[in-house]
């Protein structure tokens, strides 16, 4: 096996250089060395890509992802989401710490890297608790985590409700110049709640999270980072109201970013009709109102990330009463289709589209990736954005299939992935799943 | 006429030409529970299981004695329905029980959605018997026959539903089938305890009980679960009663011939006054006789059905 890969004649796009021309690209040694509309064929053995008719973007990278280990490995292990992920197109995943101990130790991060290193398909970075044990009432050894490898902090899932607390983390993370991601939800407010409130929850007689159970948190984190000027990230945003507040923060120069989820761009609580489980997710589908803002905050910039909240529940878990069925989708094989459609219904440009998924996500963790420089690690993600396609239950490489998304026919799809400099064998043929 | 449907899951998904089926059924039915030997043969040899995963005495024995004045064998299980304590998954439950070559299951649970889930996977005819805050059909049911026997005709009447309208299967079955009839339907209560959206159903909404009950041709009275005290709805039960309580002063407000109804089983003192509860407007106890018919209805229509 050569370490020299040429892919030859595909569409370049890399939103981090401004870059979107057919040309060919170089790898060797595991980084990327040239780039040019015709690079001569390099000395010594090599493989040849022919990615004519095919775009060539950066690795994409998952801000939010559960991989589920330590602890939950009945409903993914490492193997498994990253081949998920791979398979889906992403070479880069962050992983939330609502495991089991909770990642909010150097013990445990080193733990997960230890996997990842044995078995991830692509490069897993950790997110390290903001408060021991998420309990929300004392911080997490952030120095340690850090050193160990997290690349931010979250309580996700278990949001920090004690606004001193997350003053307090806010502040204590400027230290280490690292964003303080925030799931953002008042629980007294989410109460039992179980889906949106809305029209739906009516009419179905669910109990409804209202909409401010998000922007309320929403606007406390904007005034903390105001007051503390920490990075702050605004993980999986559903609503208009968390829309139009944080596209005012940013007019105000508090630096916060912003993330949303395929499933809050493309469906909304219409999908719950059938009390359908893989349709319950935090924060809930939300109505059509807040789709549309979505995606204007998606077209002006307000939001810079698509990430998956890729959340994998056990068939026995989902297939239960929809108040009793746990919240949270899979999301890292359908992700980059669903984002893609932005980019035909006229919303994003493929460029806007790839940059959420790649330099968007790099820039907020602040690491050196989602980009095709010379010298970059050679993470990069072919794409055939025509093929069209079933999503299979069956097909997934998730351990768990709890998607809402099975049945629909997608366009676009990743075809061959390549991490570090090797590709990854036997996920792909000729651009359909083996 | 057979009913051409395999559940009944809810008031919503019934035509008025079904509803209207049902209700003649109904009637033809009551004559029964009057004779000496109160059974007919229609049932015999069909198997009915109770499986009520929430406690209930009243709905669980008016279908079980529905089930056995038509000579069916009933069975009835209780089963917990707290993911804390059940060891299987509902689907589960539901499929064994089902392996017993059951005809109808009778379901209720705390969960909203929890019928429609079964009818999707079970062969059996799935009848709700009430699910979380979505649907009560039955109750639905032998509301409308109630008013209907009583009033002649419901279009235009003025109807007023009270209390808990958010924790409510009772009045979502109760306003789908009212507003289908064309009656004039105001629901009034707390608006802690309103839904949202609960308009577009085409109803009116009203905080104020006096104002809510003007020239008023029905009152129906929701039960108040307790608990919902405790959850911070509304301050006190006593705050409530004051707010919310029918008296007779505020019956007085109604039209003469007003109808008082109660789906059971009552807080006297707090959402009705014991003077109405017993009194010559109350037809409380009428819905729990018709309640009866309307269940022998279901079970005998869906029955004929499933033979065609
Ligand atoms: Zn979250």
């Amino acid at each position: 096996m050569s370490d020299k890969i040429l892919i030859k004649g595909g569409r370049i796009i890399d939103p981090s250089h401004k870059r979107d021309e057919v040309a060919d690209l170089l790898i060797e040694a595991g980084v990327i060395s040239g780039i040019s509309p015709s690079i001569a064929q390099p000395e010594g053995t090599f493989r040849t890509i022919d990615a004519r008719g095919l775009l060539v973007v950066p690795g994409l990278i998952d801000l939010h992802t559960h991989l589920r280990v330590p602890g939950f490995e009945y409903k993914e292990t490492i193997a498994s989401a990253t081949a998920a992920a791979a398979s889906g197109g992403f070479t880069t995943v962050c992983c939330m710490p609502n495991t089991n101990p909770v990642n909010d130790n150097q013990a445990v991060t080193e733990l997960i890297l230890e996997r990842a290193a044995a078995e991830g398909l692509v490069h897993v970075l950790p997110v390290g608790a903001i408060t021991k044990g998420s309990q929300g009432k004392e911080l997490a050894e952030m120095a340690e985590l850090v050193s160990a490898g997290c690349v931010a902090v979250s309580d996700d899932g278990l949001p920090v409700m004690n606004s001193e607390i997350m003053r307090l983390a806010m502040t204590y993370a400027t230290i280490f110049d690292i964003p303080v991601i925030d799931h953002c939800e008042d629980l007294n407010l989410t109460a039992d709640g179980v889906i949106f409130e809305g029209k739906v929850s009516t009419d179905l007689g669910l109990r409804g999270i209202p909409s401010s159970s998000e922007t309320v948190m929403v606007a406390r984190d904007i005034e903390l980072a105001e007051l503390t000027g920490a990075r702050v990230h605004l993980a999986h945003i559903s609503t208009a109201g968390s829309v139009q507040l944080i596209r005012e923060a940013k007019k105000r120069g508090i630096s916060v970013t912003a993330e949303t989820c395929p499933h809050y761009f493309t469906l909304t609580d219409e999908a719950l009709r059938g009390y359908d489980s893989n349709a319950k997710m935090k924060p809930p589908l939300a109505s059509s109102k807040d789709m549309e803002a979505i995606l204007a905050g998606l077209a002006d910039g307000t939001i810079e990330v698509i990430a998956t909240d890729h959340a994998p529940h056990a068939s026995e878990e989902k297939e239960q009463e929809l108040d009793c069925a746990p919240f949270g989708i899979i999301g890292l094989e359908t992700a980059l289709p669903l984002s893609l459609k932005l980019v035909e219904t006229g919303v994003l440009s493929l460029s806007d589209v790839i940059e959420k998924l790649t330099s968007g996500p790099a820039k907020v963790i602040g690491q050196k990736i989602g980009r095709l420089g010379i010298g970059d690690r050679a993470d990069i993600t072919l794409i055939d954005p025509d093929v069209e396609w079933t999503v299979k239950a069956s097909d997934m490489k998730s351990l768990s299939k709890n998607s809402p998304f099975i049945g629909w026919t997608m366009k676009g799809r990743a075809s061959t992935v390549i991490v570090s400099g090797k590709v990854l064998e036997g996920l792909y043929d000729g651009g359909k799943l083996r | 006429m057979p009913l051409k449907r395999k559940d009944i899951l809810s008031i919503d998904a019934l035509s008025c030409e079904e509803i209207d089926l049902i209700l003649q059924t109904a009637e033809s039915f009551k004559e029964v529970s009057t004779r000496d030997i109160k059974k007919v043969p229609a049932l015999r040899g069909k198997t009915i299981i109770n499986l009520f995963f929430e406690p209930s005495t009243r709905t669980r024995t008016s279908f079980e004695l529905a089930g056995k004045r038509l000579s069916a064998d009933v069975i009835n299980i209780s089963a917990a329905s707290s993911s804390a304590v059940k060891n299987e998954t509902i689907l589960d439950t539901a499929r064994n029980i089902e392996a017993m070559h059951s005809d109808f299951i009778v379901v209720r649970h705390s969960a909203s959605g929890v019928p429609q889930l079964l009818a999707g996977v079970l062969r059996s005819a799935v009848i709700n018997a009430g699910d979380g805050a979505h649907q009560h059909p039955s109750q639905g049911l032998l509301d409308l026959m109630t008013i209907k026997e009583k009033k002649g005709e419901i279009k235009g009447l003025k109807v007023v539903i009270v209390g808990d309208i958010l924790h409510s299967r009772v009045a979502r079955s109760d306003i789908q089938g009212l507003v289908k009839y064309g009656a004039e339907v105001c629901v009034v209560g707390p608006p802690t305890l309103i839904p949202s959206g609960i308009e577009r159903w085409g109803v009116k909404v009203s905080l104020h009980m006096d104002e809510a009950l003007v020239g008023a041709d029905i009152i129906i009275v929701l039960r108040l679960q307790l608990e919902r005290q405790s959850r911070g709805f509304f301050p006190t039960l006593r705050e409530y009663a004051m707010l919310y309580g029918l008296n007779q002063n505020r019956l007085n407000l109604a039209d003469p011939e007003v109808l008082v109804m109660h789906p059971g089983p009552i807080n006297r003192g707090i959402e009705l006054s014991s003077e109405i509860a017993d009194g010559l407007s109350s037809v409380i106890l009428d819905q729990v006789t018709n309640g009866l018919a309307v269940r022998m209805a279901l079970f005998f229509l869906l029955s004929e059905g499933s033979q065609h």
